[in-house]
């Protein structure tokens, strides 16, 4: 269960390890790319964790990292694939950032530090664990963004348009504004349950 | 000798199931694919010229146009697709033009992958509907303050190499369609 649990909070992806940047400040202008590409990741990490954690002892040690990449890669294919056949927008929305799940370091990290080393149901709930924290964070950032910077919330407008749109908001300069505050919130809190 | 043969074999293994799985999924999903993207060239016809009752496709010298008919089954226009480098990568678009080539009738944006949220815009409403009715006799041109001139839109906050990649594609593909439409 803590292997669950820690992803959540504890060593959360985005906000502790500070890995995946490239998606988490990209496609987060709204809430639904947000967590579109979060249910993106689960998915990716989860089989791919399954399938690094079945086959870890017939793999041997010096092309592990090609193996994975390749079980990566795979299950990234056939998200976008997906994404193209059942969400068009969607999927035209996320654009190049689909693909480049491959590259996303959380997999491979979570594939090299966790399934290649623990059993499956482990490996299992470790990935569930870090691909829900993942796809929290990014919710979070998604939500703050869109409010902020374009007045709505999946799409629906919530502030009164007396509101000026912060543009920053938008722009790739507020998600680094807006990331850096949440892992200042995340420290706080940290730091006050000491 | 024998690990090697042994990593060989793995990593082979492995990308066979693989592009095995792979080709499955793709062999599944193609045809839902290609169904969207025609679906989405007809519908952006459409929706970018309402009376348009009838859509047919001919072949110029090579090049593929959409000719729209009405309800009274006369030309009304041609549409066209223009493809071309934009921020990110390429960007697809269908152009819908009179049928004396005077002005565009609208656009629509058929594939793209600017940024989401900036260049990604070029796909909203308040963007798209500036080519409505733009002269088209003389390049189109895009400003980043107040639009003066009957052939200029304005382009997106944050977003200009999007914006000028539009007018751009559209203005290549207006320039070869040219000779070829108007004798």
């Amino acid at each position: 269960m803590n292997n669950f649990i820690k992803g959540l909070w504890k060593e959360h992806p985005v906000l502790r390890q500070l890995l995946g940047m490239c998606p988490t400040l990209a496609v987060t202008t709204t809430a639904l790319n947000g967590l579109s590409m979060g249910c993106a990741v689960i998915f990716v990490l989860f089989f791919s964790s399954l399938v690094v954690s079945l086959i870890k002892r017939i793999v041997p040690h010096q092309v592990r990292i090609a193996v994975y990449t390749v079980i990566i890669a795979t299950f990234v294919t056939i998200v976008d694939i997906f994404f193209k056949a059942q969400f068009p927008k969607i999927s035209e929305q996320l654009g190049p950032y689909v693909p480049l799940i491959i590259v996303n370091c959380i997999i491979l990290g979570r594939c090299e530090a966790f399934a290649s080393r623990y059993s499956v149901k482990d490996s299992l709930f470790d990935a569930l664990g870090m691909g829900i924290g993942f796809t929290w964070g990014l919710f979070i950032l998604g939500t703050v963004r869109e409010v902020l910077g374009s007045r709505t919330f999946l799409g629906i407008e919530i502030l009164p348009s007396s509101f000026n749109p912060l543009v920053v908001m938008v722009l790739p300069s507020g998600a680094f504004l807006v990331l850096g505050f949440m892992i200042a919130a995340m420290n706080k809190i940290e730091e006050r349950s000491k | 000798m024998r690990d090697n043969i042994k990593i060989v074999g793995v990593l082979t293994i492995v990308c066979l199931v693989c592009a095995l799985f792979l080709s499955l999924a793709e062999s599944m999903a193609r045809e839902k694919i290609n169904y969207n993207e025609s679906k989405a060239v007809k519908k952006a016809i459409f929706d970018i010229v309402d009376e348009c009752k009838d859509v047919k496709e001919v072949s110029i010298k090579g090049t593929k146009i959409y000719k729209l008919f009405d309800g009274k089954n006369s030309l009304i226009g041609y549409g066209f697709l223009a493809t071309g480098e934009g921020y990110q990568g390429k960007i697809k678009i269908m152009a819908v033009t009179d049928k004396d080539f005077n002005k565009l009738l609208g656009i629509e944006i058929i594939s793209s992958q600017e940024t989401p949220g900036l260049g990604a815009k070029i796909n909203e409403g308040f963007f798209k509907n500036q080519f409505r009715s733009l002269n088209i006799k003389v390049p189109i041109e895009y400003t980043k303050s107040e639009v003066k001139k009957d052939n200029q839109i304005k382009a997106i906050t944050g977003a200009t190499i999007s914006s000028k990649s539009v007018v751009n594609i559209l203005n290549k593909a207006i320039d070869e369609l040219k000779p070829l439409l108007i004798k």
